[in-house]
């Protein structure tokens, strides 16, 4: 898979692609310390993994080129709308400055990236939300941008993936961002009435606005390991009920055991079961 | 301060009840004191002197109250959410009582449970057969015990949606009246499926050929409000709220203090005015000064005229223009 990665055209913009790894400046580092762990593996094989710590497999955010290179044909990449750049609908204090730091950070305009492009020859759309800017939150360009490709893949009668990610709402955005709830439903809805197939492929952390509405859609469900995914976040919850929350509550093995996940799927496997699901369904 | 002028109101509202009974010769028993602030009455006294006689003395307290309502025709972002969250406000089943005839309540998700904060049925609305569904909070503390303050479960919005679809089923157009702080944020809410409720309902909705009219009448929060509101045409009560979080969360959320909730208000942009700017809200419907606890049947009145007329509109439509219309409402948003 490392070749077809390398084989990818990524728009120039995007440097850092890969997580939350720091690359200082045109240095690599070697060695990298997962985060739940603490242990040190080499970068190598980290990238060889995926970017699952080779030590203890904990799952690290990855970005949303990167996600996509490891699971479209060389060359088939044809990204859609993206020039469609985050706004600031409500003139909120300090958000405009905020966007900036989110995109010079990341490289990206809004959270979500949407292309199209090929899986073993199947042509299919992809969504995905990169946790990385503003925590994948709902904005009313990210729900306007879902809702575009989603409107696309109708039209196209394409199979649609949607790789979800999100705090929830942009708070910035006000009630543009939870009118994108309404919005981006009513889309997938249609898709569906179209016989279309949808696969929702939740990544640590799908919550909130997004879980409530074009992420809990989809025909089938799959998730990373360990994902947190959930409509109210754990400490609102734990502030409510006045108790500690059990281990695991809202993690992918937790929603697999109470029957809202198909099934967990390692990043290894991402690729080979997205084409397994599109041949299922293709006439 | 919106709290301590309605406080000043309220007491005079109890002496010229108590004047009026006097008048009539219906109680001889004096001014309840204790339920008559000291401070309001020195004031009153002050301003007037002493009192001679019955009639004259609730002629110069009708003045006074007038004053301090006039105190109200202007509204803080964080007053109106104080009257949006008003314990005697109207609530679901003071709207089903003022609007709808022949109602019939329907009960449970039908799946698993009865959630108590999601209320509906059938009833009549000028005759016609509708679907009506909302949350309930209660008036006093033991009611909001048993409607868990209005925040639903996912068995509130599956029943929400089971009483939905027959009314598409039937072709009864649904109206739906929105007041809540939020989904339930519990445990259980969350194994069963909070997220996969709300956007069921939200998908849902988007698809229904009758006319969806929602009402927001108090405070209307995040996807636990919207999953009943995907609507054709949304009404606000003048002094109803409509946001993405409670004023507290949010400032919780984005500077780690939910104790600067009024400051969160201003930038929020929760009015039944900004919301109508958004293209979220399309009437206002108004309430009497100082909210609408203060007068039921003006407030009834008022949104009986708003729904009639709206519904009117809506039933001009075909089933298959009313989906479009629906759906293009959100469309346009952002």
């Amino acid at each position: 898979m490392e070749a077809l990665r390398s084989a990818l055209t990524f728009p120039a913009r995007v440097k850092r692609d890969v997580g939350d790894v720091l690359f200082k400046k045109n240095k690599e580092p070697v060695f990298v310390t997962c985060k739940a762990c603490g242990r040190r593996a080499l970068k190598k094989d980290w990238q060889n993994n995926y970017y699952v710590c080779p030590v203890c497999g904990e799952y690290r955010t990855i970005g949303a080129y990167y996600r996509l290179s490891l699971i479209l044909d060389p060359g088939s990449i044809h990204e859609l709308n993206a020039d469609m750049k985050a706004n600031d609908p409500m003139y909120f204090p300090e958000y405009s400055e905020k966007i900036a730091k989110q995109r010079q950070k990341t490289g990206l305009e809004e959270a979500a990236v949407t292309v199209s492009g090929k899986i073993g020859g199947y042509k299919v759309v992809i969504i995905v939300l990169d946790p990385r800017f503003f925590m994948g939150s709902m904005s009313s360009i990210v729900g306007e941008k879902v809702t575009r490709a989603v409107e696309y893949a109708t039209k196209e009668k394409l199979p649609l993936i949607i790789f979800s990610a999100s705090g929830g709402a942009r708070m910035q955005e006000g009630i543009y961002s939870l009118m994108q709830m309404a919005k981006t439903a009513a889309a997938i809805e249609e898709f569906n009435a179209s016989g279309g197939l949808y696969i929702s492929f939740l990544t640590h952390p799908t919550t909130g606005g997004v879980t409530a509405s074009f992420a809990s859609l989809g025909d089938i469900t799959l998730a990373e390991p360990g994902a947190l995914i959930g409509f109210a976040g754990p400490r609102v919850i734990e502030q409510t009920i006045h108790k500690k929350l059990p281990q695991g509550f809202q993690r992918s093995e937790y929603l697999e055991a109470h029957g809202f996940v198909d099934k967990i799927v390692e990043r290894s496997q991402m690729r080979d079961t997205l084409l397994q699901l599109i041949k299922l369904h293709s006439k | 301060m919106i709290e301590t002028i309605l406080k000043k109101v309220e007491t005079i509202d109890k002496k010229i009840e108590v004047l009026e009974k006097k008048a009539k010769g219906e109680t001889k028993e004096l001014v309840d004191t204790a339920s008559v602030s000291e401070e309001v009455l020195e004031e009153i006294s002050e301003k007037y002197g002493q009192w001679d006689d019955h009639t004259r003395e609730i002629e110069k307290l009708k003045d006074l109250r007038e004053i301090f309502l006039k105190d109200m025709r202007i509204l803080a972002p964080y007053e109106k959410v104080y009257l949006a969250r008003h314990a005697k406000r109207p609530h679901i089943d003071d709207f089903i009582d003022g609007l709808f005839t022949d109602f019939f309540e329907q009960k449970g998700d039908h799946l698993f449970d009865e959630d108590k904060s999601i209320f509906g049925g059938i009833a009549r609305f000028h005759g016609i057969p509708i679907t009506v569904v909302g949350h309930r909070k209660g008036h006093s503390m033991e009611e909001n015990m048993e409607y868990n303050f209005g925040m639903p479960c996912p068995e509130g919005y599956r029943k929400a949606l089971r009483l939905m679809n027959q009314a598409e089923k039937f072709g009864r157009p649904i109206i739906t009246f929105i007041d809540t702080p939020g989904a339930y944020p519990g445990m259980e809410a969350e194994e069963h499926g909070q997220g996969e409720a709300i956007a069921m309902n939200l998908a849902k909705m988007s698809q229904y050929h009758v006319p969806v009219i929602s009402v927001v009448t108090g405070e209307g929060n995040s996807g636990g409000a919207l999953a009943i509101g995907v609507a054709n045409r949304v009404l606000m009560l003048e002094n109803a709220v409509y946001s993405i979080l409670s004023p507290e969360g949010f400032a919780s959320i984005l500077w780690k203090d939910s104790g600067r909730h009024k400051e969160a208000c201003k930038l929020m942009k929760l009015t039944a005015d900004d919301l109508l700017e958004a293209g979220v809200a399309d009437v206002i419907v108004r309430e009497p000064l100082g909210g609408a606890q203060r007068d039921y049947g003006f407030v009834m009145k008022n949104l009986d005229e708003a729904l009639y007329k709206n519904l009117m509109d809506l039933r001009k439509l075909s089933p298959s223009e009313l989906k479009a219309d629906r759906q293009m409402k959100y469309r346009k948003i952002g």
